[in-house]
C-alpha cells in the first residue's frame, strides 16, 4: 500500500512539473520561428504553426500535449523537425550517463578519502592538505577547470585527446573537470560531519574496547558520519547523469545536456517539456531512494508514522 | 553490628574561612564572551577573519587607491601585464584589472553573501520543519510530504526557465540576481537538513526536551538546528562561489551585471578565451580572490564551529 501511494504521489510531482513547466514557457515570449520570420511568406508559417498546434488557444495546446504525454510520446522537436523528443533523448542519454556516473563516482570516493583523512588528523598537515585541495576545488569552477585541463593534458602534454567522444581515454578530461566541485563539496561535508561523530560517546567506548582503528571508522564512524554526503548526492547523481551542459560543450560530448539549455534559447518547446519530463523521473526516483536507503544507513530513522 | 547514634555531638562548624561555596572550576562567563574567547584562541579563525576584514577593505577602498575607473576603456594600454603603473594589469579594453577587481569584490561579495544567508534561512527552516514533522504523527507525515513535493517541483522545474521569466517581469540588476538565485537556491540546503534533523531527532535529548514539555518549534531551533551547525557552515562555504559563479551566467544571459561594469565571476568568464593566449592574470586574480574568500570563510567557519561546539571544549 506505502509503495503504491508513493508512486501515485511521484506520478503527480511529475504532472505538476511538467504543467507548471508547459505554462511558464508559454507565458515567455518568444517564438521558435522568430529566425524563419523574414524569409518564409506568411502563410507558409501560419501552415508550420498549425503542424504544432501553436495556433490554438494554450488551454487546448496543454491538453492536446497531455493526450499524448500518456501514451510517452513527447512529440517532435521543432528545431531538427525529422527528430523526435524520445530519440533526442535516447540518442544523448547513454553517453550524458556514462559521463556521469564515472564523475560521480570518482567524487565520491576521493571525496570521501579526502573527508574522512582531513577528519582523522583534525589541525595536522592531513588535514589543511585535504582542506586545501577542497578550496581549490570548490573556487575553481568547471568552465575555468576545463580549459585549463585541455591546455595542459591535450594541448602541451599531448598525453590525452583535446575532445569528443569515442574511446575511454576521451572521458577523462572531462570526467575530471565534472568530478572536481562535487569532490570538493563532499569532502568538506565528511570531515565536518566525522568531526563531530568522534566526539561521541559510542566512538570512545568501542575505542576503549580495543576495536581497530580500521573497525571503528568504517563500522562507527562512516556510518554515522555519512548521512550529510547521502543526502548531498542524490540531487547530485540526477544533475550529473543527464549531462551538463558546460562540459558537454567544452569536450564536444554528444549528450543531452545542451538540448535542456539550448531548447530553451530557441523556444523549441517539446523538446524543453520533454527533457524536463525526463528529468523529473530521475528525480523524484532517485531522492525516493535516499529516502528509503537512510533507514539503512541509520535504522533510528522514521520516515513515516505508520510501520512502513 | 550496633547501629551507630547519629547526635549533634558528631557536626563541628565550618573553620571561617571555609564557610561559602566551594570554589568554581573556573570563572563564570557569558556564552558570547566564552565564544569570542574561544574564536580568538584558533588561530585559524582568526586568520580567516583578518582575511575577510582585508577583503572587506579593499573592496571598500580598492578602486580609489589606483587613478583608473574600473569601466574606463584606454585602447592604447591593453593586455598590459602587471606592473608598476596596473597592479594587476590590463584586459583587451585597457581597463585596469586592479580596480575591476576590488569593484568586482563589492557585486560577487554582496550577492554571494544575501543569497547565501537566504538559502539558509528557507532551506534550514523548511529543512527543519520537514525532517522534524516526518513520522511523528499522520499529520507529520503530510507536512514533510507537501514539503518535500515543493522541493522536487522547484528542483524540476529547468532553472533557466524560472530566470526568463524573471527578466522578463523583472528590471535587471543585483536584487534580480538575488531573487533569481535565492527561488531554487535553498532547496539543496533543505534537502541535507531534513536528512540531518531525521538522524539527530532520536537522540536522547530530544526525547529529554520532549518529556520536559518544550514546544516543537523551540526543540527545533535550540536543540536540533544548532547540532546541524557544522553540515550548515560547509554548506554556506560552497553556496557563496556557486552563487558568485552563477551571477556571472545570469548576467552573461543579459540578467545582472552589465558591462563595462565587472563582477568576479564576469571577469573569471570574459578571460576564459585568453587563458590560452597567455594572459594569466585576467583569470588569476579574480579567480585568486574567489579562493582566498572561500579560504576565509572555510578557516573562519570552522574555526567558529570548533568553538561554539561544547562537546569540543577542553
Amino acid at each position: 500500500m506505502y509503495i503504491v501511494k508513493r508512486i501515485l504521489i511521484m506520478l503527480l510531482t511529475i504532472w505538476v512539473i511538467a504543467s507548471l513547466t508547459f505554462l511558464i514557457m508559454k507565458f515567455i515570449p518568444g517564438d521558435p520561428f522568430a529566425s524563419d520570420a523574414d524569409v518564409l511568406p506568411e502563410e507558409v508559417l501560419q501552415n508550420i504553426r498549425a503542424k504544432y498546434n501553436l495556433d490554438e488557444p494554450i488551454a487546448v495546446q496543454y491538453v492536446l500535449y497531455m493526450k499524448d504525454l500518456v501514451t510517452f510520446d513527447l512529440g517532435f522537436s521543432i528545431q531538427s523537425e525529422t527528430r523526435s523528443v524520445n530519440s533526442i533523448i535516447a540518442d544523448g542519454a547513454p553517453a550524458s550517463a556514462l559521463l556521469g556516473l564515472q564523475a560521480l563516482v570518482i567524487a565520491l570516493a576521493l571525496g570521501l578519502l579526502l573527508g574522512i583523512v582531513a577528519a582523522l588528523n583534525h589541525n595536522k598537515v592531513l588535514d589543511y592538505a585535504s582542506m586545501f585541495i577542497a578550496i581549490i576545488g570548490i573556487s575553481v569552477p568547471s568552465f575555468i577547470l576545463a580549459p585549463l585541463l585541455i591546455k595542459y593534458f591535450a594541448v602541451e602534454w599531448g598525453m590525452l585527446p583535446v575532445a569528443s567522444w569515442g574511446t575511454w581515454q576521451h572521458s577523462i578530461l572531462p570526467t575530471l573537470a565534472l568530478a572536481a566541485t562535487p569532490l570538493a563539496v563532499i569532502a568538506r561535508f565528511m570531515r565536518s560531519s566525522m568531526l563531530e561523530v568522534t566526539n561521541q560517546n559510542y566512538i570512545k567506548t568501542a575505542d576503549a574496547k580495543g576495536l581497530s582503528k580500521t573497525k571503528l571508522v568504517i563500522r562507527h564512524g562512516i556510518r554515522n558520519a555519512i548521512l550529510p554526503v547521502i543526502s548531498f548526492i542524490g540531487p547530485l547523481f540526477v544533475s550529473l547523469i543527464t549531462g551538463t551542459f558546460v562540459i558537454e560543450k567544452i569536450f564536444a560530448i554528444p549528450g543531452i545536456g545542451r538540448y535542456f539549455v539550448d531548447s530553451i534559447f530557441n523556444r523549441d518547446y517539446p523538446v524543453i517539456v520533454g527533457t524536463t519530463i525526463f528529468f523529473s523521473v530521475l528525480l523524484v526516483l532517485t531522492l525516493f531512494i535516499i529516502d528509503i536507503s537512510y533507514r539503512y544507513i541509520d535504522p533510528r530513522i522514521k520516515l513515516t508514522s505508520g510501520g512502513e | 553490628m550496633e547501629a551507630k547514634r547519629v547526635d549533634d555531638s558528631l557536626f563541628r562548624p565550618l573553620s571561617p574561612e571555609k564557610r561559602g561555596h566551594d570554589p568554581i572550576q573556573r570563572p563564570s562567563m557569558s556564552v558570547w564572551k566564552e565564544t569570542i574567547l574561544n574564536v580568538l584562541k584558533n588561530k585559524m579563525a582568526v586568520l580567516g577573519f583578518t582575511l575577510l576584514l582585508v577583503i572587506g577593505f579593499f573592496a571598500i577602498a580598492g578602486p580609489h587607491m589606483v587613478p583608473f575607473d574600473p569601466a574606463k576603456q584606454d585602447l592604447v594600454n591593453t593586455n598590459v601585464a602587471p606592473n608598476s603603473e596596473h597592479w594587476f594589469g590590463s584586459d583587451d579594453l585597457g581597463r585596469d584589472v586592479w580596480s575591476r577587481t576590488w569593484y568586482g569584490a563589492r557585486v560577487s561579495l554582496t550577492i554571494g553573501l544575501i543569497a547565501a544567508a537566504i538559502d539558509i534561512i528557507l532551506g534550514v527552516t523548511i529543512g527543519g520543519i520537514s525532517g522534524y514533522m516526518a513520522g511523528r504523527s499522520k499529520f507529520g507525515d503530510r507536512i514533510d510530504s507537501i514539503l518535500m513535493r515543493i522541493v522536487e517541483i522547484l528542483y524540476g522545474i529547468p532553472y533557466l526557465l524560472i530566470v526568463i521569466l524573471l527578466m522578463v517581469i523583472m528590471e535587471p540588476g543585483i536584487t534580480s540576481i538575488i531573487i533569481a538565485l535565492s527561488v531554487t537556491g535553498w532547496v539543496g540546503m533543505a534537502r541535507i537538513i531534513r536528512g540531518q534533523i531525521l538522524q539527530l531527532k532520536s537522540q536522547e535529548y530530544v526525547l529529554a526536551a520532549q518529556k520536559m514539555g518544550t514546544s516543537h518549534p523551540k526543540i527545533i531551533w535550540r536543540h536540533l538546528i544548532p547540532n546541524t551547525a557544522g553540515i550548515i557552515i560547509v554548506n554556506l562555504t560552497f553556496t557563496i562561489p556557486s552563487a558568485i559563479f552563477a551571477e556571472s551566467f545570469l548576467s552573461f544571459l543579459g540578467l545582472g551585471v552589465q558591462a563595462p561594469f565587472a563582477s568576479w565571476g564576469t571577469m573569471a568568464n570574459d578571460s576564459l578565451g585568453v587563458i590560452l593566449s597567455g594572459q594569466w592574470w585576467r583569470l588569476f586574480f579574480p579567480g585568486f580572490m574567489i579562493a582566498l574568500t572561500m579560504f576565509a570563510f572555510n578557516a573562519f567557519g570552522d574555526g567558529l564551529q570548533d568553538a561554539l561546539d561544547p562537546k569540543a571544549n577542553k
